[in-house]
C-alpha cells in the first residue's frame, strides 16, 4: 500500500513517503517558506522514488494545530493534489505525530506535548503507547497559558517525556512536568511519523475525499472585536 | 483553449473556466459576508478558514457546469496578490498543486490586472490604449493601459479606497457592513443641496485621490443634525455625489491628459449607477465611451482570473513549482507580453 504524507503546520516542512514497502522522507526547517519549498519537497520525493501520484492509495496531513497559516498551506496543496488524482485524505494531529516520533526513536511510551502557540499559550496534548505500537490521545488537545498544564495534566502519569517548542518557550511553568533534563529531541513534527498512524486511519474507513481535509486549529477564537450586540 | 481560475484574495471564492473561443463557460462566487458582519469589516483570519472550506467544493461545481474534466482544462490560473496573505495562500496552495497533479501550466494572476481586463468578457471589448478607473474597497487607482502588462499608473488614494469610504460612512448611517451599497439605495431618496460635502483635491493638479476626509465630513454631519430618516438620506446622498464628482473629476482630468477617448471602469463601486451614468455623461462630452463588465464581474471574482490568466497563459508565463503569494504588488512591476 503506498502513502505520501504531507507537514506543513510548525516552522518545519516535511514529506514522507511509504511506496512498495520503502519510505522516503524529507524534513526541513523553513519558517515562512513553505510556499516554496513543499511542492518541490513533494516531487522531489515522488521523482527519487519513481512514484506517479496515480499509484498511491491516498494521502496523509498535518492536520495542526500549528501555524494557521502553515497548516493552511499544507492541507491546501494536499487538497489539490488529493482532488487532482482522486485520493481520499486522513489528518493526523501534529501533537500526536510527535509522540509517535518519540515512541518509534526513542522507545518513549507515555508523552506530553506543547507546542508554543504564541500569546502566551501552548497547545498540548497527552498520548501513551497501544498494543500496536501507535500513540493514542488521552486528553482533548487543548490551548491554554503554560500555568495551566498541571491541572489539565491531574490524574495522568506525570512527569513523563516532553515534545515540542513550548517547553523551551515557557521553562518555569513546564519544566517539572517533563523528564528530559534539557531542551527535548523532538521540537517540530515530521511527516515520517505521520506514516503509521495515518495508515492505520485508512485501514479503519476514516478517509475523507479533498474537501473535507480540514484543519484542526484548537485555537478557535480570533482577537477581533464583534460590533456591540452582536 | 480553456482554463481554471481561482480567486481567493479578500472575503469572496470565486471559481471560473474560461475558453478562448467560446468566453465564459462557468463561473461560481461565493461570499463571506455573513462571515464578517459581525465584526464590521473583513477578519483575515476568518476569511483564509472560509476560503480553505469552499475552494474544492466550487470547482467541483464550476466543472460539473460546464460538463468538463480535468482532461479538457490547459491551465489553472490563480490570484497571486495584492489582497490579504493568509487568504491568497489558499487559492495559491490549491491551484499550483491542482496544475502539478493535472501536469497542467501554473499561472499566478495579479488581482487588479483581472479587474483591469474584465471589460474584455463583454461584447463590446475596448481597444488599447485606454485609460481604466480602478474602484474598489481595497483600492482606487487610474492606470493608463497600452497593452496586457503594459500599465502606467496615473494616480492613486493616498488614504481609504473609495468603497472603503462607502462602507465606513454606511456604518456612521447604522447600515450593516458592507454598507456601500445599501447607502446608494439610501440615496435615492435623499434631497440635492441639502449637504455639500468637499471634492477632496480636485483643487490642485494630478491624479491622486484622498476619501478619509469625506468619512470625517460626514460624521461631523451626522454629529450636528437630528438624524431622522430623511437626514439619513439627505447626507448618503451629499456622500456619493460628492466621491462621484471627485472620481468623474479625475477620470476626465486623466483622459484629457493622456489624450485618450476610451474610459474602462472596473473594481466594486463601478458597478454604482450614479458613477457609472456620471461616467458616461463626462465621456460623452469628449466624444468617447465608457466601458465596464456586467455587475458580477465588478466585484472580485474567478472568470477575471481565468481571463488574466489565459492571455498569460498563451504568453507562456508560467510559475516553478514554488507559490508565493505576494500581498503588497504594484501593477505596474508586471511584464508586459
Amino acid at each position: 500500500m503506498n502513502y505520501l504524507a504531507i507537514d506543513a503546520s510548525t516552522e518545519a516542512c516535511s514529506v514522507a513517503l511509504n511506496f512498495n514497502d520503502k519510505i522516503y522522507h524529507q524534513f526541513e526547517l523553513c519558517p515562512q517558506s513553505h510556499s516554496t519549498v513543499l511542492l518541490p519537497m513533494i516531487d522531489s520525493i515522488l521523482t527519487q522514488a519513481g512514484c506517479q501520484l496515480s499509484e498511491l492509495n491516498g494521502l496523509i496531513f498535518g492536520r495542526g494545530p500549528g501555524s494557521f497559516t502553515g497548516v493552511r498551506i499544507g492541507i491546501g496543496v494536499v487538497q489539490g493534489l488529493a482532488f487532482s488524482a482522486e485520493l481520499e485524505v486522513v489528518g493526523v494531529s501534529t501533537l500526536r505525530t510527535m509522540a509517535q516520533q518519540a515512541y518509534e526513536l526513542y522507545q518513549r511510551k507515555r508523552v506530553v506535548a506543547a507546542i508554543d502557540a504564541r500569546m502566551s499559550e501552548v497547545y498540548t496534548g497527552y498520548f501513551s503507547v497501544n498494543a500496536q505500537g501507535i500513540m493514542e490521545q488521552h486528553l482533548p488537545e487543548a490551548v491554554m497559558p503554560p500555568s495551566e498544564l498541571v491541572n489539565y495534566l491531574k490524574g495522568l502519569e506525570i512527569p513523563v517525556y516532553g515534545v515540542g517548542t513550548g517547553w523551551d518557550a515557557y521553562p518555569a511553568d513546564l519544566s517539572s512536568l517533563k523528564i528530559n533534563e534539557d531542551s527535548p529531541e523532538i521540537l517540530y513534527p515530521d511527516a515520517r511519523f505521520m506514516l503509521k498512524i495515518g495508515i492505520e486511519d485508512f485501514k479503519k474507513g476514516l478517509a475523507v475525499s479533498a474537501e473535507l481535509a480540514q484543519p484542526v486549529y484548537v485555537r478557535d477564537t480570533v482577537s477581533w472585536k464583534k460590533l456591540p450586540g452582536r | 483553449m480553456r482554463i481554471l481560475g481561482i480567486e481567493t484574495s479578500c472575503d469572496e471564492t470565486g471559481i471560473a473556466i474560461y475558453d478562448e473561443k467560446e468566453g465564459i463557460l462557468a463561473h461560481r462566487l461565493y461570499s463571506q459576508i455573513a462571515v464578517h458582519a459581525d465584526y464590521g469589516g473583513v477578519v483575515p483570519e476568518l476569511a483564509s478558514r472560509d476560503h480553505v472550506r469552499k475552494t474544492i467544493p466550487l470547482i467541483k461545481e464550476v466543472l460539473a457546469d460546464a460538463k468538463l474534466t480535468a482532461k479538457d482544462l490547459d491551465g489553472v490560473a490563480y490570484t497571486a496578490g495584492p489582497g490579504l496573505v493568509g487568504a491568497l495562500l489558499v487559492g495559491c496552495s490549491i491551484g499550483r498543486s491542482l496544475a502539478y497533479g493535472w501536469n497542467l501550466p501554473a499561472v499566478p494572476v495579479h488581482h487588479m490586472e483581472g479587474h483591469l481586463l474584465a471589460p474584455m468578457l463583454e461584447d463590446d471589448v475596448p481597444d488599447f490604449p485606454f485609460v481604466a478607473l480602478l474602484v474598489s474597497g481595497g483600492h482606487t487607482m487610474l492606470v493608463r493601459v497600452d497593452g496586457i502588462g503594459q500599465y502606467e499608473l496615473l494616480g492613486e488614494s493616498v488614504d481609504d479606497a473609495a468603497g472603503e469610504a462607502f462602507d465606513k460612512t454606511a456604518k456612521l448611517l447604522g447600515l450593516d457592513y458592507p454598507g456601500g451599497p445599501a447607502l446608494a439605495k439610501m440615496a435615492e431618496t435623499g434631497k440635492k443641496g441639502r449637504f455639500k460635502f468637499p471634492r477632496p483635491m480636485t483643487d490642485r493638479p494630478g491624479l491622486d485621490f484622498s476619501f478619509s476626509g469625506l468619512k470625517t465630513f460626514a460624521a461631523n454631519t451626522i454629529h450636528k443634525e437630528e438624524m431622522d430618516k430623511q437626514t439619513h438620506a439627505d447626507v448618503a446622498y451629499a456622500f456619493q455625489e460628492a466621491v462621484v464628482d471627485t472620481l468623474a473629476i479625475k477620470c476626465k482630468r486623466a483622459l484629457l491628459q493622456c489624450e485618450l477617448k476610451r474610459l474602462v471602469i472596473a473594481g466594486g463601486v463601478s458597478a454604482n449607477t450614479e458613477l457609472r451614468a456620471k461616467l458616461e455623461q463626462i465621456t460623452a462630452k469628449l466624444g468617447g465611451k465608457v466601458y465596464y463588465p456586467r455587475p458580477e464581474f465588478c466585484t472580485d471574482n474567478g472568470a477575471m482570473i481565468a481571463y488574466a490568466g489565459m492571455q498569460r497563459l498563451k504568453a507562456g508565463v508560467f510559475a516553478d513549482l514554488s507559490f508565493k503569494a505576494t500581498p503588497r504588488w504594484p501593477l505596474d512591476t508586471l511584464a508586459a507580453i
